[in-house]
């Protein structure tokens, strides 16, 4: 018996590990009636050795899949080990893990099989018996799939703290080539049934006192990054689209693994997953949602590319010579922000301490600025009066002399770099 | 200069910030150390713990510091540390000269220390909560024995108790040596001797539990083991990331780590 289950969360916990969501924040479920968890701004109990945050008990409830989409490992040509939990399963490893503090909650997604609203179904039996039968109050992530009802959609977001649905491939053309039988107008669908229900509730919440929860984190999604030769133009857009069209907390990319030996226009077996290229991504995403940057300040058609040797911040900064330098005691929190190496913690303890005096260098470098970067863009109280004025290529030559990049060695032939 | 001496607590800091503006005496250097070494022409003053004098600082503070503030305060003095201490009676200091409220100007060393503190407390406060790991026993008791860097079981002792409401459970402090213990009611504070529950204590290696566990303890010790080597990616591979995050020292009482 435990030999069986052991393999199954082998297989089905290996299967899973490639949806990179990982977030258990953003929802607000206390512990009621002296039962078991509750959520607040997320822990990750664990790392694993490629240094990803363990968080969440993250499963497929099944890997037997009917659709063929060819960057996916569980693909149904594929020649791997199948299984499936069951619905007791699930509740058992859930419980038993979060009353010993590993986890901070479930993950739930699985291969379709039968049909979406057979497995959607089943899933739901999970959550709901964990939440109404247990009494478990932690965090639950549900993968709505593709093609399922609005009832069992808008069931299940009542007992759930987040939901999510892949985009997969960042262009509708790389979704055809690849998984023909999805397509992203179908995801825009599912992602508008959970969104519409939101508002309402939020209208509801106007005249009535106590509306029910409904996904309370809110909605992701993920794309694939590597696979087919989209730019990051193509990705920034379609995530900037889905965080104003459908409200999201996250988008999430992922670098392609390739897994894949048949399909010859995906990346080969043994090449890197473009590490660097997703982390410039996530970089922009950031700049997106909390620098208040816009997409099409960070990529446009002349630059349809992110730079890889400097991030998203900075190449801005050296695009645009005519809105620095910035004096920090006098720009505003806004400005500020955008100075490459000042982040969010830095720009407001400046606005905060400049309320007591003028700003010096030394109590930058104790705020925590990167001052080495920051230095060609700012004045300060006792900025030399007279410096030499730099082309931005000097600049950037010099930031790239002063440090050293971690990824320099990780460099290889990544699929989208036209090379 | 003055060297003031104080017992360690907060009442007793805080005791020390009464007396130097009782004498007036402001180039003030605190320890909590009574064997400290004494500097050559310094005065040694053993500062004695006063509830009331205390209770009139804190109120002090109250009134010049916002609360974010007076949390930074209780989470700095909770590092325990000599330097900090020194930072928390200069920080006193300089609230009580200005007229105004200064407890956000970071361009000052003892608020921005206090801040730096802060973060260094909180993160502590973060990870154990994130690397505290129960183990079942027998009588139905979830147990771990953990070894902070700061003292932080009051940080998370909030947390513990709003999350697992529906069963009893111990996190031990091995290094300061008591623990906080849910009885299904409310939390107490206990002492016990660790040597006896993990027979690795003194070595150093992953810890062994002497007590009685749960028959279904070791399926799921191994389920979570299991599950952790699944979930890596190893064309990811990122060791240098990971022990950044997970540092070695936390890898005793983590199962899914073995030294």
């Amino acid at each position: 018996m435990s030999e069986r289950i052991r393999e199954k969360l082998q297989i089905l916990a290996d299967a899973a590990k490639y949806d990179v969501s990982c977030s258990s924040s953003g929802s607000n479920r206390k512990n009621k009636d002296k039962g078991l968890g509750n959520t607040g701004s997320g822990i990750c109990h664990s790392y694993t050795e490629d240094g990803r945050c363990v968080s969440l008990l993250k499963i497929l409830f099944s890997n037997v899949c009917i659709f063929d989409c060819s960057y996916c490992v569980s693909r149904r040509s594929n020649d791997v080990k199948r299984a499936a939990f069951t619905v007791q399963e699930v509740v058992d490893l859930t419980m038993n893990f979060y009353r010993r503090n590993y986890i901070e909650g479930l993950f739930l997604s699985s291969g379709i099989f039968k049909s979406a609203d057979y497995t959607m179904e089943r899933m739901l039996q999970v959550v709901k018996k964990l939440r109404l039968e247990e009494n478990f109050n932690g965090y639950i992530h549900l993968k709505t799939i593709p093609g399922a009802s609005q009832e069992i959609i808008t069931e299940a977001g009542l007992y759930v703290d987040r939901m999510s649905i892949n985009l997969e491939m960042p262009t509708e053309a790389g979704l055809q080539k690849f998984a023909p039988e999805k397509n992203h107008a179908e995801v825009q669908k599912d992602l508008a049934i959970v969104r519409d229900r939101l508002i309402q509730l939020k209208d509801e919440r106007k005249l009535i006192r106590s509306v029910p929860k409904f996904v309370p984190a809110g909605q992701t999604t993920q794309m694939v990054v590597g696979a087919y030769s989209e730019t990051d133009q193509d990705i920034i857009l379609m995530a900037d689209r889905h965080y104003k069209e459908f409200n999201l907390k996250r988008v999430y990319y992922s670098g392609y693994i390739p897994i894949n030996e048949q399909e010859k226009s995906l990346p080969a077996i043994g090449s890197a997953p473009p590490l660097l290229r997703e982390n410039r991504l996530y970089q922009s995403d950031w700049l997106m949602r909390f620098y208040g940057f816009d997409a099409t300040e960070l990529v446009d058609e002349k630059h349809p590319n992110l730079d890889l040797d400097v991030d998203p911040k900075l190449g801005w900064a050296l695009r645009h010579p005519e809105q620095f330098p910035v004096d920090l005691n006098r720009a505003d929190y806004r400005m500020i922000l955008r100075v490459p190496g000042i982040g969010v913690r830095s720009a407001k303890k400046i606005v905060q301490a400049r309320r007591f005096g003028q700003i010096h260098i030394d109590q930058l470098k104790r705020i925590g600025v990167a001052y080495n970067r920051a230095q060609h863009f700012i004045r300060c109280a006792d900025t030399p009066k007279f410096i030499k004025d730099q082309l931005p290529s000097q600049i950037r030559h010099q930031i790239l002399q002063s440090g050293q990049s971690k990824y320099t060695q990780q460099l290889s032939p990544q699929l989208g770099f036209g090379f | 200069m003055a060297t003031y001496c104080f017992d360690g607590s907060i009442i007793g800091l805080l005791s020390c910030v009464f007396r130097a503006f009782q004498f007036k005496d402001f180039q003030v250097y605190v320890s909590s150390d009574a064997h400290a070494q004494n500097r050559l022409f310094d005065d040694f003053i053993q500062v004695a713990s006063n509830d009331e004098q205390a209770q009139r600082v804190w109120q002090g503070l109250r009134q010049r510091t916002s609360s974010q503030s007076q949390r930074n305060f209780y989470y700095t003095f909770l590092s325990e540390n000599q330097s900090a201490y020194q930072h928390l009676f200069n920080y006193c200091l300089y609230v009580f000269q200005h007229k105004y409220k200064v407890d956000e100007n970071y361009g000052h060393p003892d608020v921005l220390a206090l801040a730096q503190w802060t973060k260094q407390v909180g993160r502590e406060k973060h990870r154990m909560e994130a690397f505290v790991r129960f183990k079942k026993c027998q009588d139905g008791l979830f147990l771990s024995l953990v070894r902070p860097d700061f003292n932080v079981l009051p940080l998370i002792e909030r947390h513990f108790k709003a999350r697992y409401q529906d069963q009893t459970w111990l996190i031990y402090d091995e290094k300061r040596k008591y623990g906080i213990y849910y009885d299904l009611q409310q939390v107490h504070q206990i002492e016990m001797n660790a040597n006896q529950v993990d027979s690795k204590l003194a070595t150093g290696f992953s810890q062994s539990f002497t007590v009685e566990l749960d028959e279904q303890e070791w399926l799921y010790d191994q389920l979570w083991k299991d599950y952790f080597h699944s979930v890596n990616i190893q064309a990811r591979q990122n060791m240098k990331l990971h022990i950044q995050y997970v540092p070695k020292r936390y890898w005793r009482y983590m199962n899914e780590k073995s030294i």
